[in-house]
């Protein structure tokens, strides 16, 4: 097609860009905007005495512990999912694709009754669990597994169209050019997919801080113990401290634009690579 | 090297793909394996690599039965259709890559992998290149590059898929004048497969014929065109 057939009466152009900027701002930036607008309402004291408060405080530490775990646990697993999905032929491959899927077609709220029936103290495994004394629900494995099930899809889900597409070309090469299976997957397969694994791990991280609806379920909502940022805010909010609840959430909406704004200067750093791998 | 294959069958899934297949190369011989797509030409090539498995038969290399060896214990290099040469990595790295990858007893020293990929990029025709990445060649430029690394840990056998495949014809031309030499200097056992008639009789010493998992006549190219063996012969020379 040339450029003529793509050209817009410059009326409709500005219309179009208008419509797509209006939404943007209402949709994405006015919410966000009302956030930070509220939790710094009564000024920077009050926002820092509400973020540096205990209960606060351990639910920041709660939330950064509970990711660095689910993390590199889906991380890990993401990759070895889409290698084996995307590198290899077995039976039942069209299934493992739908059931790594499947996180996302469940209402997170469901994730976490799963983990109650499981492990809850009517749950099929509570009795035992009761008797040797693990905690599970209502505790940080709880929290964890939770979390684990929900993200599991983001590092997978971005890995195996990229790695499809990519097929076993490259691996082959190396292969037949004397390097060992972990040769190839540290030299090779590894850097092929560097940045479509950042951009799981981004989202992964990001969503992993921000999940509410599983973690919910199986917290028990004990302030300063299982309550992680997002249900800390939810209690504060309930409690009419709503400037409390706005300064957490302001710094959950932060960790959103600090994962973009990672993202971009990682593609602006390698912008060279980037153009030239593609 | 000399090659011998000795009833080979493979199939995917449903369809056989090559069937009781046995044929001898022998060494510093250039071999094209030669047919319609779907004849098991490259399934033949990728069983003599190790990237793909024989259901049944055998693969001798010389004196030597590989076929259960991995590709990387085959002393082959190969060479891909699409180069699948590494991305991240310069053209440098790129050629370096079977030498970098050695066990570190039998790893030669940085300087004298430097002097070999300088040696290997004089030999097909890119010297001076090695900085620069695959992405920043013309694709003449990018299948040298990957003949140079399929050479680098000197292989007695080279094995090229469609090597000239994604290339127009001027580069084709000059890129197989190019190989036969290299073949001819380093006394290299070569078998490439190509759909192309004109290619394989240039270039080959001999040409095995496929057609649908089976070799229809393995013959130089002169015998091929004056006694076609079959009626399939003839017709695909047409």
């Amino acid at each position: 097609m040339t450029a003529a057939g793509l050209r817009e009466p410059p009326a409709a152009k500005a219309l179009l860009i208008l419509a797509a900027l209006a939404y943007v701002a209402l949709m994405l930036l006015l919410p966000l905007g009302a956030v930070m607008y509220e939790a710094l309402r009564k000024g920077w004291g009050l926002w820092h005495a509400a973020v540096t408060e205990p209960d606060a405080l351990a639910s920041i530490k709660l939330t950064l512990i509970v990711a660095a775990i689910t993390v590199p646990l889906n991380t890990v697993f993401g990759i070895a999912a889409a290698w084996a999905i995307a590198k290899f032929d077995f039976p039942g491959k069209a299934a493992l694709i739908a059931l790594i899927e499947l996180p996302f077609s469940v209402s997170p709220v469901v994730s976490g009754l799963v983990f109650v029936l499981l492990f809850g103290a009517q749950g099929w495994l509570g009795p035992w669990l009761d008797a040797h004394d693990i905690h599970i629900i209502f505790a940080l494995p709880g929290l964890v597994l939770a979390t684990v099930f929900v993200t599991f899809p983001f590092v997978a889900r971005q890995l195996i169209p990229l790695m499809s597409a990519q097929g076993r070309a490259d691996e082959e090469a190396a292969l037949t050019l004397g390097a060992s299976g972990w040769q190839t997957f540290w030299r090779v397969t590894l850097p092929n997919i560097r940045f479509g694994l950042l951009y799981g791990v981004l989202l992964c991280n990001a969503r992993a801080m921000g999940e509410f609806g599983a973690v919910s379920v199986v917290s028990g909502h004990i302030r300063g113990q299982t309550n992680t940022m997002p249900l800390q805010v939810e209690a504060l909010y309930n409690d009419y401290d709503f400037v409390a609840a706005f300064a957490v959430a302001s710094l959950l909406a932060l960790l959103a634009l600090v994962t973009l704004a990672l993202k971009s200067a990682l593609e602006w750093r390698y912008r060279h690579e980037l153009s030239a791998v593609h | 090297m000399s090659i011998r294959v000795e009833h080979v069958s493979k199939s995917f899934s449903a369809y056989p793909a090559l069937r009781d297949v046995s044929l001898t190369m022998n060494d510093r011989e250039f071999v094209a394996l030669l047919g319609p797509s779907g004849s098991g030409k490259t399934t033949l090539l990728r069983i003599l690599a190790g990237l793909e498995a024989p259901e049944s038969g055998s693969v001798w290399f010389g004196k030597r039965d590989v076929t259960g060896d991995k590709p990387a214990s085959r002393g082959i290099g190969f060479v891909f259709q699409h180069y699948a040469l590494f991305g991240h990595m310069t053209v440098a790295e790129n050629i370096a890559f079977g030498l970098d990858v050695m066990r570190r007893s039998a790893r030669p020293s940085k300087r004298d992998i430097a002097a070999r990929v300088e040696q290997l990029l004089e030999l097909v025709q890119l010297p001076g290149l090695g900085k620069r990445y695959p992405s920043q060649l013309s694709g003449g430029q990018r299948q040298r590059v990957a003949l140079a690394r399929a050479l680098a840990r000197e292989p007695r056998i080279l094995l090229l898929d469609e090597p000239f495949g994604a290339l127009d014809a001027k580069v084709r031309r000059e890129l197989r004048v190019a190989l036969r030499q290299i073949h001819d200097e380093l006394g290299l056992t070569s078998i490439f497969v190509t759909h192309d008639q004109e290619e394989a009789f240039a270039l080959a010493d001999r040409v095995a014929l496929l057609n649908q998992g089976r070799i229809e006549q393995f013959a130089a190219p002169a015998e091929m065109q004056s006694g076609p063996a079959s009626a399939f012969v003839r017709e695909f020379l047409d």
